[in-house]
């Protein structure tokens, strides 16, 4: 293994966040903050509790793994993205890496990333709403694979866009609605019969069901289930992305 | 083993075998190319835009796939055992590829541990002050001058110190007087044992520096020499004799000489081999004194690497 190369990609993404960090860690822990104060503190006081957790405590897993999502794509597709498009990538390409290390320097970066922000996000939270986590170790597992799981899209992403607004695309017209439509805000057993079943080909519905089990011993659906999809999206994803790096599909001519 | 694997053993450092890049669309940028590199040489790779110089460095340098044959970098196969042989590698690309918001510091030493080297402070130092780059350390790139940024990327590529520095285009864009820095550093490089790689359009440049000329047109190697050899073989001499009075047409007595007239009819041209056992100049001024013709000076001219490059292409193409 090259560590010293893993050490420098690793390194040089974690600095590049260290320079923004107004807009990459104070900007979505203030937006999320914003979503406890209004649907926790201001009208979660007139929503009744569900499944016997207050509405403000109840909206936390959801809205973590929002930002989980959409960080550790926004972070990873720009981490690889930007690169390709100034042109530096040669000197990724020419050096003795191998795929693996590649990985572990960009994606590890954007997930270490995701992973400092849920944290602050949820400690954040804490100040908010009154909340508890009643599975500590798996609620780590589902953070830390969500994590490395979106990194890895974002990764996917980053190389498959050619342009800016490509990598913007699938956050905002994919991600964000699938969220939002995934039980973020309300349990799917709150739905009318028909729009449970057309939910569950949702597969953010398993990861915010499995996520929000972790902490309040509630689910949609069986949290075996949550975990065993969001292996298998870990699996997809570095399946493409060994694809990727075996064909040099966009990165190699 | 073959002899040639034997020579390859001990002098050359890179070889490539019929080496073919076609890219998507069907263009064949290289067309079965075969090089040796010696150990410690300044080769200089000469062609037109688009002749397929950057393909056959990037190819090497692994961020080209090939489409087929083989390059043997110190006795390591470039695909099979990539570790090796980009670690040996430094490359200074065309493109000022740089990262604009980090500092000249920064950036050589995260190309150092790209290439798997731990951190030495006193390398990356050296390697600045050389570069007179030194002052600039924690100046942001963006901040730089075109032609430090091509210096910057060159501190990048020394930072891991490489065995082979391929330098692409290493002076377009850059005013003389850098270039003529660069040259010297080149050169340092070389006397410390690094083999260097240059393609250049400044024929200028080659001449300055080079062991030997590589000359690529249309993805083909068309000549390969030592520079002194090269310039020695395809060297002409032209003798120019500014005539004492006006001639309306070169006497047919001279014909066999080729002599060339001027439009002004005051000046005669011959244009012989330097290698030729018989320049035939002993011959023409006879022959010019038995007609009458007299001259008031004579001077000679020889072809530069340019004329010959220009030459070489034009009869490829």
């Amino acid at each position: 293994m090259n560590w010293h190369a893993v050490n420098a990609i690793y390194g040089f993404e974690m600095s590049r966040w260290g320079r923004t960090l107004l807009t990459s860690v104070l900007s979505p822990v203030l937006s999320t903050s914003l979503y406890f104060i209004v649907f926790g503190a201001a009208i979660g006081s007139r929503i009744a509790e569900v499944d016997g957790v207050t509405y403000g405590a109840f909206i936390v897993p959801g809205l973590l793994m929002l930002l989980l999502l959409t960080e550790s794509i926004s972070n990873a597709s720009f981490g690889i993205y930007l690169p390709r498009f100034t042109g530096t990538i040669f000197e990724t390409l020419s050096a003795p890496l191998s795929p693996i290390e590649i990985m572990l320097g960009f994606v590890g970066a954007a997930a270490t990333k995701s992973i400092i922000l849920g944290i602050i996000v949820l400690i954040t939270s804490s100040l908010f709403v009154p909340m508890h986590v009643a599975h500590p170790a798996m609620m780590v597992t589902f953070l830390v694979l969500t994590s490395v799981t979106f990194s890895l899209f974002g990764f996917i992403i980053g190389i498959w866009a050619d342009g800016f607004e490509k990598l913007q695309i699938i956050p905002l017209l994919i991600i964000t609605p699938l969220t939002f439509l995934g039980g973020t805000f309300y349990s799917i057993s709150m739905l009318p019969p028909l729009f449970q079943k057309i939910s569950l080909i949702n597969p953010v519905v398993y990861l915010i069901s499995g996520f929000r089990w972790s902490f309040y011993d509630i689910a949609d659906v069986s949290v075996w289930i949550s975990l065993a999809l969001t292996l298998a999206l870990l699996a997809g994803c570095s399946a493409l992305v060994w694809w990727i790096f075996k064909t040099g599909y966009r990165i190699k001519a | 083993m073959s002899s040639k694997q034997d020579r390859n053993r001990a002098g050359a450092i890179i070889s490539i075998a019929r080496l073919r890049k076609v890219y998507a669309p069907g263009f064949e940028a290289l067309k079965g190319v075969d090089l040796d590199i010696k150990r410690g040489e300044i080769f200089a790779l000469l062609g037109p835009n688009g002749a397929g110089k950057t393909t056959l460095i990037n190819i090497i340098c692994g961020i080209v796939n090939a489409s087929s044959g083989k390059v043997t970098v110190d006795g390591f196969d470039h695909a099979t055992d990539y570790r090796p042989v980009r670690a040996m590698i430094g490359l200074v690309p065309q493109e000022l590829a740089t990262d604009l918001f980090e500092t000249v510091w920064a950036t050589t030493t995260f190309s150092r541990g790209l290439f798997g080297k731990p951190p030495n402070p006193a390398h990356i130092e050296k390697v600045l002050r050389e570069l007179s780059l030194w002052d600039k350390k924690d100046a942001k790139i963006r901040t730089l001058s075109g032609g430090m940024k091509r210096r910057v990327l060159i501190a990048k590529a020394l930072s891991h110190e490489p065995k082979i520095l391929f330098l692409d285009e290493p002076t377009a864009g850059v005013d003389v007087e850098l270039r003529k820095d660069m040259w010297q550093i080149v050169r340092g490089l070389r006397d410390s044992g690094v083999t260097i790689i240059l393609t250049t359009h400044y024929i200028e440049e080659a001449e300055e520096m080079a062991d030997r000329i590589g000359v690529i047109t249309k993805g083909e190697l068309i000549v390969v020499e030592e520079k002194a050899e090269l310039m020695r073989k395809m060297g002409k001499k032209q003798l120019i004799l500014q005539l004492a009075s006006k001639l309306d047409a070169v006497p047919p007595a001279l014909a066999a000489h080729n002599l060339q007239l001027s439009a002004d009819g005051l000046s005669l041209t011959f244009t012989f081999d330097t290698q030729a056992e018989r320049t035939g100049i002993t011959s023409l001024l006879t022959d010019l004194r038995t007609e009458g013709i007299t001259f008031r000076d004579l001077s000679t001219k020889e072809n530069s690497l340019e004329d010959i490059f220009v030459d070489l292409v034009r009869h490829a193409a």
